[in-house]
């Protein structure tokens, strides 16, 4: 088997940005490992427009929008291996991959990109009671089974959870002709964009019933219908609330996990909060010349932000090849933090020195705030104070920093994010 | 007609199939269900029972025991997982040490062999992640864990390459013995006739019972809800841990599977529902605070998960193998709860044996006693994993992400005898879909290899059977 200096793993849309990005860095020796039977990951089922407002200053769908990168890495005649499923990353960053054609083999690469994406929460793991019949679809494979296959799952539908694919399903079904009686969203707001609920639900009269959750699944063999319930604070539900739907379909959209039983595999340390790695500055993770980006960094609403991310980690596994896979050793590391509701930062740590001259910092917050401040502190000093009329759960934030902020304050430990009334 | 017709085709019916398979007789299992192991053997604990629970001297403590011995043979010659974890009965009160004791005296005049009282120490020791309050613990070695749809399915499979024929989706619905004195069992698939019938139903042998005795029986089916955590915490106990017994049951064990995940339940619901096995909010509540008393931080919000499977119970809760006595030739297999899957062979040695004498079956010279399973890709090496994509390249292509299952095994699973018609069935045999995602990717790549390779429509491809379609008609695009 041919080496590689870089493999990254998927080629969806994470992926595919990196790769571009390593190229024209400057790497000629990249390879792109995807499971499916062609590039473009989950945008090929997103057949709905909405994508690259960002990236083209155009409204795309999501093949269109995958298609633009694919065609660069064609293009640039980048490598890649199709229906090919990595089984292990080594420590060492040998990668265990196998395809039909090829067998099973191992690729010993100077540097990794993870890009593998995310998958949905299955009911299993929601804890939801009542029968287990057909009829019960995560939404994203609902989606695939609609727009890749061509069949419909079911004429009458209700869906638990408002996250992105959920809305987008609850439209693509009414437009298919089924009837989407309610979304129930346990939390008081919603998981999804607000866009994505005016466009999805609104425009179609469907209700979304915030601070419910499916209590029942009738059917022994299909769903016949499913009981939904409000709950309280405590996300019980509320005995008396209970509203029956006759239906024979039940989608989950209720949040996307990271897939990194790789990285795990690997040893590549992880946070908790986004069920990602922790990266530093250069999207980096513990091992060194391992680097991850996208929705298996943490989860991202938006296309548009993963592929810039993914640029970044393409450009830096090029230059830590270029500068001799060197480990970062002791250089003095800021920490990055968030606390008074904001959740996560991406990165959790900033060598100053290897950082570019603007770093974008994304974070979520767990809570629905109006009229509230994304403040950041330096140490103890507040050094950024910017006033947001709404901050949501569903909706990734950011803040930039630049090096020469950063290189004015030596002896700078700590870069704190917090969310403040004022 | 048959000279035995065994009624189910679940654990006890599959086993009494097999061995009946050893004989020159003809033989055919109706089965109500698409494909074997659809009852209460799908949703169960999963464990090979030691034997110190049943009461001394039942048939219960008595093929539990024999089963249990009999477990690593069979596994051998069926090539199927099977693992002598051993397993613990914690004491977290002082008060209820005596219990320990009471159960040790039980199992030892049972025959287990190789019990020991552990000291609290000495069971933090094998097990730190126990409860703090643990005060002592009843150690049994040869308790041990399988995989209940393999074990099943092999020996359905075996049975069948022995010239045992299966009937799916065939339900009995009446049983006359006719002028012929032979038994005659009307289904939806037509008339059956034997001399003999085998009660194997499970949760429905009352109902099947009924209709040729007036002596009547009754089933309580006793719910249990479980749930399956992901293989990340698969280790967090190495031995099957039980609390001590109640009269409602073993209790709540937290166990190890076989195949590396940790499954946790069940609960203990009476309820009348012959086909019950909804999980509620309480049970899932009930089996989580019960596990928690016994093993510490136990790991839940890794459920991938839940389930429910229900107790063929009888109110004297004793197996139930015998001859009924006003239907001569109609043979019971009733009130097979737990330890059942612990006793399945040696339920079948047992029946077997009965029917061999009452009706001087001789051995078929040519019976093949050993049966080669699905050929697994996990854990091989590089070389070995090339060989075998040398040999068939479908082993190249990973169709289930999560359990690393390759198209090969699915089409092994398919294509061998009594092979996988719908998505639970290449689930049971191959675990494609069993995992972290439990099916979200591979669902639709199972149903493409279903449609190519039995030439179902996708309309036509069910989770389970029946009514279960996963898709009802093409999107509006089509041509």
């Amino acid at each position: 088997m041919k080496t590689y200096d870089i493999v990254i793993v998927g080629g969806g849309p994470a992926g595919l940005a990196a790769a571009v990005a390593a190229k024209e860095a400057g790497n000629d020796s990249i390879l792109i490992l995807e499971r499916d039977h062609e590039l473009g990951g989950i945008l090929n089922q997103c057949i709905h427009n909405g994508f690259g407002l960002h990236t083209f200053k155009e409204e795309l769908t999501g093949p269109e929008y995958a298609y633009r990168f694919i065609k660069q890495v064609l293009d640039l005649g980048i490598e890649y291996k199709l229906n090919t499923m990595v089984m292990d990353i080594a420590e060492d960053k040998t990668v265990t991959a196998m395809n039909r054609e090829d067998g099973m083999f191992q690729i010993p690469a100077k540097a990794v990109i993870l890009a593998m994406g995310c998958r949905e929460r299955p009911r299993g793991a929601l804890n939801i009671p009542g029968y287990r019949p057909a009829g019960i679809f995560s939404a994203g494979t609902a989606q695939r089974l609609v727009n890749i296959e061509g069949y419909m799952p079911g004429r009458e539908v209700v869906i638990l959870g408002s996250g992105d694919i959920g809305l987008i399903m609850a439209r693509r079904m009414t437009l298919e002709g089924a009837k989407v009686k309610v979304v129930a969203e346990l939390m008081p707001y919603s998981g999804g964009l607000k866009r994505n609920i005016v466009q999805c639900l609104d425009d179609y009269g469907i209700p979304l019933k915030l601070s419910h959750t499916v209590v029942d699944i009738e059917g022994k063999e299909h769903v016949t219908a499913v009981t939904i319930a409000e709950v309280g604070p405590d996300r019980k539900p509320i005995p008396g609330t209970e509203e029956r739907y006759t239906c024979d379909t039940l989608l989950l959209s209720c949040g996307l996990i990271p897939e990194n039983e790789l990285s795990r595999a690997a040893g590549v340390q992880m946070s908790p909060i986004t069920s990602g790695p922790v990266v530093n500055e250069s999207l980096e993770t513990n091992i060194p010349g391992v680097f991850a980006c996208g929705n298996v960094l943490h989860v991202h609403d938006l296309v548009d932000y993963v592929s810039e991310e993914a640029k970044r980690a393409g450009q830096n596994a090029v230059k830590y090849i270029n500068d001799g896979c060197k480990e970062a050793g002791d250089a003095e590391v800021i920490e990055v933090t968030a606390t008074d509701g904001a959740r996560y930062t991406v990165p959790s740590t900033i060598n100053v020195d290897r950082m570019d001259d603007l770093l974008t910092v994304r974070f979520r917050v767990g809570d629905v705030y109006k009229n509230s401040f994304v403040s950041v502190y330096f140490d103890d000093e507040r050094v950024m104070h910017n006033q947001k009329r709404i901050l949501a759960p569903g909706e990734m934030e950011q803040i930039v920093l630049r090096k020469t902020q950063l290189q004015e304050k030596s002896g700078l430990k700590k870069i704190t994010i917090k969310i403040e009334k004022d | 007609m048959f000279d035995v017709i065994v009624i189910g085709a679940g654990v006890s019916g599959s086993a009494i199939a097999r061995q009946l398979s050893r004989y020159n007789a003809s033989v055919c299992v109706l089965e109500k269900c698409e494909d074997v192991c659809e009852g209460t053997s799908k949703a169960n604990s999963a464990i090979v029972h030691a034997g110190f629970d049943a009461d001394e001297g039942s048939l219960m403590a008595k093929l539990n025991v024999r089963g249990n011995e009999m477990m690593d043979d069979l596994a051998r010659d069926l090539d199927i997982p099977f693992k002598r974890n051993g397993s613990m009965v914690v004491c977290i009160h002082k008060e209820e040490l005596d219990g320990l004791k009471t159960l040790y005296d039980r199992g030892v005049k049972n025959g287990v062999k190789g019990l020991k009282i552990l000291t609290r120490e000495e069971a933090l020791e094998m097990e730190p992640n126990l409860s703090e309050n643990v005060e002592g613990a009843l150690f049994a070695p040869t308790g041990g864990i399988i995989c209940p749809f393999e074990l099943t399915i092999a020996m359905a499979e075996n049975a069948n390459v022995n010239g045992v024929e299966f009937r799916f989706n065939t339900k009995v619905e009446d049983i006359k013995k006719g002028e012929d004195g032979l038994w005659h069992l009307r289904t939806n698939n037509g008339e059956y006739i034997s001399k003999y019938v085998v009660n194997a139903a499970g949760v429905y042998a009352d109902k099947i019972h009924n209709m040729v005795s007036a002596d009547k029986m009754h089933i309580i089916e006793r719910r249990g809800d479980y749930c399956l955590l992901d293989k990340q915490v698969g280790g967090y106990v190495s031995h099957t841990i039980f609390p001590q017994p109640t009269k409602y049951g073993k209790g709540v064990l937290v166990t190890p599977t076989v195949h590396g995940n940790l499954l946790v339940g069940p609960t203990a619901i009476d309820i009348e529902n012959k086909e019950g096995t909804a999980t509620t909010a309480q049970g899932i509540d009930e089996l989580t605070a019960k596990a928690s008393e016994n093993v510490r931080n136990l790991p839940m919000r890794n459920v991938i998960t839940s389930f429910a499977g229900l107790r063929a119970h009888l109110e004297r809760h004793e197996f139930v193998i015998e001859e009924v006595a006003d239907a001569p030739c109609f043979i019971d297999v009733a009130g097979i709860e737990s330890p059942g899957l612990s006793a399945s062979p040696a339920i079948g040695e047992m029946v077997g044996n009965m029917l061999k004498e009452k009706m001087n079956l001789t051995e078929k010279e040519n019976w093949i006693g050993t049966r080669k399973g699905i050929t697994r890709t996990e854990g091989l090496s590089v070389e070995e994993m090339n060989a075998l994509i040398k040999k068939n390249p479908a082993y190249g292509t990973i169709v289930c992400r999560c359990e690393s299952i390759t198209e090969g095994e699915i089409l092994d699973a398919i294509h061998r005898p009594l092979g996988a018609r719908s998505l639970d069935g290449v689930k049971r045999r191959t675990r494609a879909g069993m995992g972290r995602c439990q099916a979200g990717f591979c669902s639709p790549r199972t149903m493409e290899i279903l449609n190519r390779e039995l030439g179902l429509s996708y309309e036509e491809i069910t989770k389970s059977g029946g009514k279960s379609n996963i898709v009802i008609e093409r999107t509006k695009g089509e041509v």
